[in-house]
């Protein structure tokens, strides 16, 4: 009887992309762009390259709300605020109070549970919703320019929903000592989904750390679809964390997407553990000569999860050396995919390009599949990759019990070896001594 | 780039003459009827046309694949000759009965027959268009009870092999190419190496393709039974035309209880000229079943020639124990495309692989690795290693590596490593150094970039290797 071609998520999607509260032009041009290339290319199947090894059907074929959001006329009792007290995030801080610390609720900015009393006055940081209604640092400059939305479904379901997330502006010469932490946090009543939109824009020769972290407070089923778009001036320096710590039960999608101006300098970090079905992509261009990246990254897998990491370096420009590391430790009947390209276009020369991904399987069942992948078009360059899968090492562990250490606790120990490897890289050392005690502990139990 | 450089790039095809031999040709295009008229012509037993007829109707529901990372103009199936023979082949008693233009078209390739016959103990079946022309040292394998002929006279000799093995390996249905390639190939190399027999000589077979319009369909099937071990080579050569030739064969290799089956192909397909003009295209399905326990699949491939390669010689390791090996070079120069590479797909306990690939790319070439290492949940103590190494020359060519690596099982041990590179300006300033002029100073470097490959051919090949690979490069350096 019913006549409907599209299928019934899809029109969800349609009727809340018409129902949301329209913008400044720009931006409605912008989200309808976003909608339209969305239907287009419908979700991705594994036939599409990309998604060769993940099938996001659980997440297609899934009805979503839009998450439960505050609107102005509400008062402070209705608001997403009330729906997280700050307890509920201590465990997420790492106990540094000093950090310069932005809540999203649901993807809206809390400026209750956020404090950054200390923010250096050549830094902006505004909630994107404020800087669109104000016209604050004009995001339309940046907006949508970084972030491929013609050709990735999910990063055009996100600008088709642009509503709120973080605005970060470093001025030229700026230099943040204390690092910005971006919360974003599920308050977590079941299927909703939430589209946080970043923006870092790092004028010539500021420097900053940035730290995504997307967790939940509920362990209940939601969809984060996230997009960072990021901004490198020439000398510019960003280190950025993203922190994928959703509930057991979420999906995942996060995209980083940067552009990287001369002798810039990017260093990403990339730790993955939550949700059901996880997938982040990084993707950077190097435009300018001299510039620098290095994209590293760990995820720890366990029962059924899926967890997806995908990065991409083009390097554009001569002279640009790029490194990468890539770790997975895949346990019960999980399932890892790793996915690196490094383009090198023909004036490229002199790239120095080295990628590595490695992958430890603790349980018979665990899965991982990897795809490291380059392609060259210059002459003049060196380029190498690897990866490796494989168990714990016998013989290491046939030393280590010989010398008397219990068979849980050598594993334990090679495994945690295998891992902070990765860790090790980490120069924020309140965050690398964190997430070596996370991990320390995940394998205890274990 | 100096002029001399110029020139040797510039080195004319050495084996694009044309042989003038009249051909029995059936019409363009492809219908049940073809099929019927080369099996017919073939003169077949009704379980091969009913196999082929199978095919052709699995291919019309197929859709030609473009995943791969190669560029070409859309083939016309239906202008295509899908059987083309030397008019004077047939009845063939001896090899002097075979028509001396031919044997003369062999000498000028190098693979003189009967010179062969006498000289160099290795036995070679040729084929000359879609047919096979003649094969040599047949009455010294046959003592040892090898059957090695054409696959036209296995299918009238020994139909209860043919039938027992075609398609076990490469299913009529595989793919477009496969499927393609099973309804119509004409003929193609047959070797059978009976239990523990080591085959006493090189096996090979020297493909040629003649005639305009013709597409060569041939099919290998070699089979080691259990304790058996054959080496065979693979030769191929075209002559020069302004359009393109399809060449689109199927290669099944079995290897049972501790057998070992060794095939090294140098591949020399015309390449089309400066302007990327004709050329083959080479788009071959080849994969080895390592049946047995203990048994050993090894590939070996020097690519220099063709204007698109894309082929994937693969090694399915069914059996406890079993080894796979995928050794590849593969040039490309002027507008040539190569995407090639392996599967490894490790089913049984203690299976073991290796590939070594080495590209180089020069000119406008484009060159793609593309390899996929697959662990089965069952495949306890898998092993694998791969190595790829890329080489560009010039800045208008293209590198690729798309490996594609998935395990499912832990007891597995995995490992890939790849780079890419040029020949350093320092290594070619220290041979200048030393008296070595710049073209012997890059031939020496790729040389030895590609020695773990060439020491995997048997002799006679290796010489030819390096040499196809001295035309192919040398001087695309300055």
């Amino acid at each position: 009887m019913s006549t409907i071609a599209v299928p019934e998520p899809m029109a969800a999607y349609r009727e809340n992309f018409e129902r949301q509260a329209e913008g400044p032009d720009w931006l409605d041009a912008l989200r309808r762009e976003g909608f339209e290339r969305f239907e287009s290319l419908g979700f991705p199947t594994t036939k599409n390259e990309d998604w060769h090894f993940t099938s996001v059907a659980a997440i297609a074929e899934q009805t979503f709300h839009p998450a439960m959001v505050s609107s102005p006329d509400v008062t402070s009792e209705g608001s997403t605020a009330g729906m997280v007290a700050p307890a509920d995030l201590e465990r997420f801080n790492f106990g540094e109070l000093g950090w310069h610390t932005f809540v999203f609720v649901n993807g809206e900015f809390s400026e209750d549970l956020s404090s950054f009393a200390g923010l250096p006055k050549d830094v902006r940081v505004t909630s994107l919703a404020t800087a669109i209604r104000s016209g604050i640092g004009r995001p339309e400059r940046h907006l949508g320019k970084i972030a491929a939305y013609d050709s990735h479904a999910f990063t055009a379901l996100n600008t088709a929903f642009i509503r709120d997330g973080a605005f970060v502006e470093l001025q030229a010469n700026v230099v943040v000592e204390q690092p910005i932490h971006l919360v974003f946090v599920s308050e977590g009543s079941g299927e909703a989904i939430a589209h946080p939109r970043n923006l870092i824009v790092a004028a010539p020769n500021s420097r900053a750390t940035v730290i995504e972290s997307y967790v939940s407070v509920r362990d209940s089923c939601y969809f984060t679809n996230a997009v960072t778009e990021i901004s490198l001036g020439e000398g510019a320096r960003l280190d950025h964390y993203k922190l994928q710590r959703e509930s057991a039960k979420s999906f995942h999608v996060g995209t980083v997407q940067v552009r990287q101006a001369r002798a810039s300098q990017l260093h990403s970090f990339s730790f993955a553990v939550g949700g059901s079905l996880a997938r982040t992509n990084i993707y950077t261009s190097l435009d300018g000569d001299g510039a620098t990246c290095t994209l590293n990254g760990l995820y720890l897998t366990d029962g059924t999860q899926h967890i997806d990491n995908q990065t991409s370096i083009e390097h554009i420009a001569p002279n640009c050396p790029s490194h990468e590391v890539y770790k997975g430790v895949l346990d019960g009947r999980s399932h890892g995919v790793f996915n690196g390209k490094v383009y090198v276009h023909p004036e490229a020369q002199k790239t120095d390009g080295k990628q590595s991904n490695n992958n430890l399987l603790l349980s018979p069942s665990a899965r991982v599949d990897t795809k490291p992948q380059l392609e060259i078009f210059a002459d003049d360059v060196k380029c190498t990759h690897g990866a490796t899968v494989g168990r714990l090492d016998e013989l290491a562990m046939f030393y280590l019990r010989s010398r008397g250490i219990g068979p849980e606790t050598a594993r334990m120990l090679l495994t945690y070896a295998f891992a902070a490897d990765v860790l090790e890289m980490i120069e924020l050392e309140p965050l690398k001594k964190a997430l070596e005690e996370m991990v320390l502990s995940r394998f205890a139990a274990a | 780039m100096s002029s001399g450089i110029e020139a040797l790039v510039n080195r004319e095809y050495a084996y694009g003459f044309v042989t003038d031999v009249e051909t029995d040709t059936v019409p363009p295009g492809l219908n049940e009827d073809i099929i019927r008229l080369i099996s017919a012509k073939k003169n077949e037993p009704a379980f091969m046309l009913e196999w082929r007829l199978k095919a052709y109707r699995r291919w019309l529901t197929m859709k030609e694949p473009h995943w791969g990372n190669v560029k070409y103009p859309p083939i016309d199936y239906d202008s295509l000759v899908y059987y083309s023979a030397p008019k004077s082949v047939r009845p063939l008693q001896s090899l002097d009965e075979v028509d001396p233009e031919l044997l003369r078209t062999y000498d000028k390739l190098g693979i003189s027959l009967t010179e062969q016959k006498f000289l160099s103990g290795v036995a070679v079946d040729a084929i000359f268009d879609s047919v096979s022309v003649g094969t040599t040292m047949k009455e010294e394998l046959s003592k040892h009870g090898i059957i090695f002929c054409s696959f036209g006279e296995a299918v009238q000799n020994h139909p209860e092999l043919v039938e027992k093995y075609l398609g076990t390996v490469v299913p009529h249905s595989d793919n477009f190419y496969a499927a393609l390639n099973a309804a119509v190939f004409s003929d193609g190399s047959f070797a059978y190496v009976p239990k523990g027999v080591k085959c006493p000589m090189e096996l090979s077979t020297y493909f040629r393709i003649n005639s305009r319009n013709t597409g060569q369909f041939e099919r290998t099937l070699i089979i080691a039974d259990e304790g058996a071990s054959v080496s065979y080579l693979e030769g191929c050569t075209a002559p020069k035309r302004d359009e393109n030739q399809l060449h689109a064969a199927v290669v099944e290799l079995i290897a049972l209880d501790n057998a070992t089956v060794k095939y090294s192909t140098v591949q020399n397909w015309y390449s089309g000229d400066a302007e990327g003009k004709g050329g083959i295209y080479n788009f071959v399905t080849k994969r080895g079943k390592a049946a047995g326990v203990n048994s050993k699949i090894s590939w070996t491939q020097v690519e220099t020639g063709s204007a698109i390669t894309w082929k994937y010689p693969s090694v399915i390791l069914q059996g406890d124990n079993s080894v796979g090996e995928f050794y590849s070079v593969a040039v490309v120069n002027r507008k040539q495309q190569a995407d090639t590479g392996t599967k490894m797909i490790h089913i049984g306990k203690n299976t073991r692989s290796t590939i070594v690939s080495k590209g180089i790319s020069a000119g406008e070439g484009n060159n793609s690795y593309r390899g996929l290492v697959r662990v089965l949940p069952k495949a306890e103590g898998a092993r694998n290693y791969t190595q790829c190494d890329s080489m560009l020359i010039g800045n208008k060519c293209g590198a690729h590596t798309f490996p594609y690596i998935e395990v499912q099982n832990n007891t597995a041990t995995l490992e890939h490593e790849a780079s890419t590179s040029k020949i350093g300006e320092d290594q070619i300033f220290y041979c200048k150094q030393r008296g070595v002029s710049a073209e012997h100073a890059v031939s020496m470097i790729v040389s030895g970039f590609c020695r773990e490959v060439f020491k995997e051919l048997p002799m006679e090949f290796a010489v030819e290797a390096q040499q196809l690979l001295g035309i192919t490069l040398e001087g695309s350096v300055g």
